[in-house]
C-alpha cells in the first residue's frame, strides 16, 4: 500500500490470502513448480553422481514407459492409486478425514483372499470373482462404516478413529497370513491358486491388467458424476461446508455420514480386491503398502476431482517407477530415489501456498509474484 | 481451461494406449518351448539379480559380493552385464522385476529372498529360455520347470563352527568363575526350518564344548530390523544369556551386546553374514558366513554352457562355500586350533553336524523322519541314515526342523 503513513516502515514481505485465482494462473503456478522441482533435483543428481540430469530423466521415463510391460505395470499401479483416491474423494469432500484407506483396502483384500482360498475349488470362474467383489465391497464398507457410526452417534474424532482402524486391519491381516501361511512358518501366504488361477482377474485386450483399468476408470467417472450431479453429491458438499447449514436445510447429516463412508470404504474395498485378485494374487500386511496414505496426497492435490486424480496418480507412480530405474541403472540405492520423489512432492505441495496466498515485496509498487522458492 | 485439460488427458490416454498396444517386441529371443536355454559367451551373457535389500543390508551385500567376484572370475563385466534390482518386496513386484530383467535380455536371473520364490516361478514359466535361480527356496524339485533351480549353502556347517567358537568362550568364562549358568540366547527371524536348522547347528557346536549348555530362542518375525533385533538381544541378556547368536540380517543384536558389555555385563555375540567387529569390536566373537562366489560361479557357468539345470545347488566347507569371519580379540585361547580341527573333521566326513547321538527330542533319540507325525514337515522323505540327519543333500533348502532338548523357543510367531 503506497499510502501508508510516513514513519512506519512497511514490512519487506507481505503475505495476504487471495480471494480468487484464475484456473489458468493456478495451473501455470503448478507447472512452474514442477519444472523448478525437476531443476533442483537435477542439480542434486548432478552433485551426487556427476551425471547429466537429462540423461537421468530420460532413464526415469524409460523406467516407467520403456517397454510395453513397464508401461502396463505403471498403468496398473496408477489405477490402484487412483481407485483409492476415488474412494477417499467423497469422504474428504464431506470433511470427514478418512485416514483409514489402508485398513479398508486390507479388509477388502482379506475378503478377496479368503474367497480365493475357501471357494477356489468350489465355484466356477465368473461366480467366484462375483463373490469376491461382493465380499470385498462389503468388508471395505463395514470397515469404513464403523468410524462413521461412532462419529454420527457419539461425535468421536474420525481422524484418530480411522487411523486406528488401520492398525486393527494390519493385525487382522497378520493373523490371516499365519492362518493361511504356506509353507508353515514362512510367514507368507504364497501365490494363491497358482496352478488353477481361480479367482484371478481374467485378462482383457490380451493384457492381464486390462480389466483393472476398465473397472477403475469406470469408478472414477462414476464418482465424478455422483459427486457433481447427484442429490447425494450435493448433500455431501453441503455437509462438508457447514454441518449446521446442512441441518437447517433439512439434510439428515447422520445418514449422509453413514452413506458416504460406506461408499468410501466400499471403493477402497474394491481397491483391496484389485490388489489381490488383479495384481499380487496373494495377501500380506504390505498389500496396501502405504498407498492408502499416498492416495490422500492424490485426493488433496486433485481437490477431490476424480478426473484430475488420474493425472496426479500417474505422476506419483511415474516418479516411483523412474526412481527405481535410476537406482538400478546407476547403482544408487533406493534412498536416492526417495530424495527425488520428496523434492518433487515438496514443490508441488508448496505451489499450493502460492496459489492460496499472494506475496508482495516492499520495494515495488507493482505486485511481484513468485511461483515457488 | 477445463476443456484443454480434458483434451490433454484424452491425448495422454491415447498415447498410453498406443504405447501399450504396440506388439510385444521379441527382445527375449524366444526359442522353442521345452528346449534348454542355449549357450552364451562370457562377453554376451547378461545377469539379472533381484535383491531383498541393498548394499546396506548384510545378507544382500554378501550376495552382491559373491556375484561380482564370480563375474570377475569368469570375465564378465559387472558394469554392463550385471543388472541389480534393489529392495524388491516379496510380492508381485518380484514378478515385475523378474519379467523386466527377462525383457532386458538377461540370460540368468537370481532372486535372494525366500518369499520371492512363487513370483519367480511364475516368471520362469513364461520364459523357458532363461535360467531362474532362487536362493533359500524349496520348490524346484517338485515343480516341473526345467529352467528353475534352488540354491543355498551348507551354512549349518559354519554355524556349527561358530558354535564351537562360542562354546570355547563360554568354557573360558565358566572356568574363571565369571559365569555359572551356561545360558545362550538366539535372535531368530522366523520360526521355520531355515532358522531352526541354523540355531540347532550353532547350539550343537556350543554343546560339543560345554555339554550342559542350554539356549532360548526368540523371533523378531522380520529379516532385517535393527531395533527389534537389538531389543530381542537385550531381553535375552536380561534373562541371563551370556552368548547371543543370531539368524537375522542386521547389526542390531551385536551392537546391543557391545553396549551391554561396555556397561559391565558379561555378554558376547556371534553374528551372521557380516563381520560384526566394526559394530562390536569387543563383544563380537565371529560370524557364520556364506561364501557365495562358489555357488554363483557354478550357476553362471551353467548359463554360459547352456543345457540342463539341476533342481538344487548347495555347497559347503568341502567347496569353501561357507566360512566364519575373522575371530574377534575376545575369543578364548586355542580357538583357532579348535576351529581348524572342526573344519577339517567336517571336510573329511568324520564329523556330522546333526549326528543323532548328539541330540534328543523329548529325551529320545530320533532315528527316522518318516512317520505320520512328521509327514507335514518332511513329506515322507527319509533324512536320517547312517546315524545322522542329512541336511541340504537332497534339497538345497535347510530341512532340519526338530526342536531338540536344551533349546526353548520363547514365542512362536
Amino acid at each position: 500500500m503506497s499510502d501508508a503513513p510516513m514513519g512506519t516502515k512497511e514490512p519487506f514481505i507481505r503475505i495476504s490470502k487471495r480471494t480468487s485465482i484464475g484456473k489458468c494462473r493456478a495451473w501455470s503456478i503448478r507447472i512452474i513448480a514442477l519444472l523448478l522441482s525437476l531443476i533442483v533435483s537435477g542439480l542434486i543428481i548432478y552433485a551426487i553422481v556427476r551425471m547429466s540430469p537429462v540423461k537421468v530423466y530420460v532413464s526415469m521415463f524409460e523406467g516407467a514407459f520403456g517397454t510395453t510391460r513397464r508401461a502396463w505395470i505403471t498403468v496398473r499401479d496408477t489405477m490402484m492409486l487412483l481407485c483409492i483416491g476415488v474412494g477417499l474423494a467423497p469422504a474428504f469432500r464431506m470433511r470427514f478425514w478418512n485416514i483409514g484407506a489402508e485398513g479398508q483396502i486390507l479388509a477388502g483384500g482379506i475378503a478377496a483372499a479368503a474367497c480365493m482360498i475357501y471357494f477356489g475349488a468350489v465355484l466356477s470362474g465368473p461366480a467366484l470373482i462375483l463373490v469376491m467383489v461382493i465380499t470385498s465391497i462389503a468388508a471395505g464398507a463395514v470397515w469404513g462404516l464403523i468410524p462413521a457410526v461412532f462419529k454420527a452417534r457419539w461425535g468421536t474424532n474420525e481422524t484418530l478413529f480411522t487411523l486406528m482402524m488401520n492398525y486393527v486391519a494390519i493385525q487382522l491381516t497378520g493373523y490371516c497370513v499365519s492362518l493361511w501361511e504356506n509353507p508353515f512358518g514362512s510367514n507368507s501366504v504364497g501365490i494363491i491358486n497358482q496352478q488353477t488361477k481361480a479367482g484371478w482377474l481374467p485378462s482383457m485386450f490380451g493384457q492381464s491388467y486390462g480389466l483393472n483399468v476398465v473397472i477403475v476408470l469406470a469408478l472414477a467417472i462414476g464418482m465424478y458424476i455422483y459427486m457433481k450431479y447427484s442429490k447425494h453429491g450435493y448433500e455431501i458438499a453441503v455437509v462438508g461446508s457447514s454441518e449446521n447449514t446442512a441441518r437447517y436445510a433439512g439434510i439428515n447429516v447422520r445418514r449422509v455420514y453413514l452413506r458416504t463412508m460406506a461408499i468410501s470404504g466400499a471403493v477402497c474395498g474394491i481397491a483391496g480386491f484389485l490388489a489381490v485378485s488383479g495384481a499380487s494374487h496373494t495377501i500380506s500386511t504390505s498389500t496396501a503398502g502405504g498407498r492408502g496414505f499416498t492416495a490422500i496426497i492424490v485426493a488433496w492435490l486433485a481437490k477431490f476431482n476424480t478426473i484430475v486424480m488420474i493425472m496426479i496418480s500417474l505422476l506419483l507412480v511415474f516418479l516411483e517407477k523412474g526412481a527405481v530405474e535410476i537406482a538400478s541403472r546407476y547403482n544408487l540405492n533406493a534412498y536416492a530415489s526417495s530424495i527425488i520423489t520428496g523434492i518433487i512432492l515438496f514443490f508441488i505441495l508448496g505451489s499450493e501456498f502460492f496459489i492460496n496466498y499472494r506475496i508482495r515485496f516492499r520495494s515495488g509498487k507493482k505486485e511481484k509474484e513468485v511461483a515457488a522458492e | 481451461m477445463k476443456k484443454i485439460i480434458a483434451l490433454m488427458m484424452a491425448l495422454v490416454m491415447v498415447f498410453a494406449l498406443a504405447a501399450c498396444g504396440a506388439p510385444a517386441a521379441d527382445e527375449g529371443g524366444k526359442t522353442d518351448e521345452g528346449t534348454a536355454p542355449a549357450a552364451v559367451s562370457a562377453e554376451n551373457i547378461k545377469i539379472g539379480v533381484i535383491l531383498i535389500g541393498d548394499e546396506n543390508e548384510g545378507y544382500s551385500y554378501a550376495h552382491m559380493e559373491g556375484i561380482e567376484a564370480a563375474c570377475k572370475a569368469l570375465g564378465i563385466d559387472k558394469e554392463s552385464q550385471l543388472i541389480y534390482k534393489f529392495s524388491v518386496l516379496e510380492d508381485e513386484s518380484c514378478y515385475d522385476a523378474a519379467v523386466d530383467l527377462a525383457e532386458n535380455g538377461c540370460n540368468i536371473i537370481f532372486a535372494n529372498s525366500f518369499g520371492h520364490e512363487p513370483h519367480l516361478m511364475q516368471a520362469a514359466e513364461e520364459y523357458p529360455d532363461i535360467y531362474f535361480c532362487h536362493a533359500t527356496g524349496y520348490q524346484a524339485a517338485t515343480s516341473e520347470l526345467t529352467n528353475f533351480c534352488n540354491y543355498f549353502t551348507d551354512i549349518y556347517e559354519s554355524r556349527y563352527v561358530s558354535g564351537v567358537v562360542a562354546g570355547l568362550k563360554l568354557k573360558e568364562l565358566m572356568d574363571k568363575g565369571t559365569v555359572t549358568d551356561p545360558y545362550i540366547g538366539y535372535v531368530g527371524a522366523y520360526p521355520y526350518a531355515e532358522v531352526v536348522s541354523g540355531y540347532t547347528a550353532f547350539f550343537l557346536g556350543i554343546r560339543s564344548i560345554v555339554p550342559e549348555a542350554h539356549m532360548d530362542v526368540t523371533y523378531t518375525n522380520e529379516w532385517f530390523n535393527i531395533a527389534a533385533e537389538g531389543e530381542a538381544a537385550n531381553m535375552l541378556m536380561s534373562r541371563g544369556c551370556v552368548i547371543i547368536g543370531q539368524h537375522a540380517d542386521s547389526t542390531g543384536a551385536p551392537a546391543a551386546v557391545q553396549a551391554a558389555l561396555d556397561g559391565g555385563k558379561v555378554a558376547y555375540s556371534v553374528g551372521y553374514n557380516v563381520d560384526m567387529l566394526s559394530v562390536a569390536p569387543d563383544a563380537a566373537l565371529t560370524s557364520a558366513q556364506n561364501n557365495w562366489v562358489v555357488t554363483y560361479e557354478a550357476l553362471i557357468k551353467v548359463a554360459l554352457e547352456g543345457g540342463k539345470l539341476d533342481t538344487d545347488y548347495s555347497f559347503g566347507y568341502a567347496d569353501d562355500a561357507v566360512q566364519i569371519s575373522a575371530l574377534g580379540a575376545s575369543c578364548a585361547e586355542g580357538t583357532q586350533k579348535a576351529v581348524d580341527d572342526a573344519i577339517a573333521a567336517i571336510k573329511d566326513g568324520s564329523l556330522h553336524v546333526f549326528d543323532t547321538s548328539k541330540w534328543t527330542v523329548n529325551g529320545e533319540t530320533v532315528t527316522t523322519t518318516v512317520s505320520d507325525d512328521l509327514a507335514e514337515t518332511y513329506h515322507g522323505v527319509e533324512y536320517i541314515t547312517d546315524g545322522y540327519f542329512h541336511e541340504s543333500e537332497s534339497a538345497s533348502a535347510p530341512a532340519f526342523a526338530f526342536r531338540i532338548d536344551g533349546i526353548t523357543e520363547l514365542k512362536k510367531s
